[in-house]
């Protein structure tokens, strides 16, 4: 037999060994319990969770005002 | 012809579905969660071969579906978009517990799962032969893992992975190629 001969070989009989060591799931595995419950938690706490865009205006307005408090009455004044 | 009109309803029901999940309406992500997620558990399950991480994947899956709403296109169809964020979500957490060198095999630490494998391949090498498996990197674990161990069609692998067909018959063969390495490093010669 060739080397590539050997080699397929050797191949077919490790997806075998692989088959073996790590036999398929059931055809229809269901979860544990209704997932819905904790999918509906998540949505609410990311939607909860403002954006780090927000943040990142929020202290970007906070160092403004720090480092320009002069800047307060036109902020005001646009506001 | 009853039954006609009766499909014809519920495609168009269908579409109607879609079409309001695409707006962000939350009973139609329900309705479309109800439907689909077995499947998305199974397909999973497949891939990360623990239940508890399936299912807690399977919530960061269907949260991810959700927050890309806007993005779904009615006329591709729910499962398989859903099947390929479940496959991307899937991909991320292995590449984290790579990340964190947990490298401990599933199967490994669960001697059930071991039990029930081919009694003519002693649990050694079972073991070291899945603990080999979990070494591999994760882009190809998940083509070898879903196409060799649970015999999927290329196709579904390839769509739900977002390749080709021909790039995952590449992956597999790379799989089995540092496998075979990696075993015989061990000693086992398959």
């Amino acid at each position: 037999m060739n080397e590539h001969g050997r080699n397929r070989t050797e191949e077919d009989r490790i997806r075998k060994l692989l088959q073996k060591s790590m036999p398929p799931i059931e055809a229809e595995p269901e979860p544990s319990r209704d997932l819905w419950p904790a999918v509906l938690k998540r949505l609410n706490e990311k939607q909860a969770a403002p954006p780090w865009f927000d943040w990142a205006l929020l202290a970007g307005l906070v160092g403004l005002v720090a480092f320009f408090p002069t800047a307060i009455p036109v902020f005001l004044y646009y506001l | 012809m009853a039954e006609g009109t009766q499909t014809a309803a519920e495609e168009q029901e269908g579409r109607q579905l879609l079409t309001a999940f695409r707006h962000g309406d939350v009973a139609a992500f329900e309705t479309l969660f109800r439907q689909h997620q077995r499947a998305v558990y199974g397909w999973i399950l497949r891939i990360v071969r623990n239940p508890a991480t399936a299912d807690e994947l399977t919530v960061e899956t269907f949260w991810r579906i959700y927050r890309a709403h806007a993005r779904f296109d009615p006329s591709r169809g729910f499962a398989g978009w859903a099947r390929r964020i479940a496959t991307h979500a899937a991909l991320d957490w292995m590449r984290s517990v790579r990340k964190e060198r947990e490298l401990k095999m599933e199967l490994a630490s669960d001697p059930s799962a071991l039990a029930i494998g081919d009694p003519a391949v002693s649990a050694e090498v079972r073991s070291k032969t899945a603990q080999a498996f979990q070494r591999l990197p994760p882009k190809l674990r998940i083509a070898a893992v879903l196409a060799v161990v649970e015999e999927q069609p290329h196709k579904e692998v390839a769509e739900a992975l977002g390749i080709s067909v021909a790039a995952v018959k590449l992956r597999v063969f790379r799989a089995i190629r540092l496998l075979r390495k990696d075993l015989e490093q061990q000693g086992i010669r398959p």
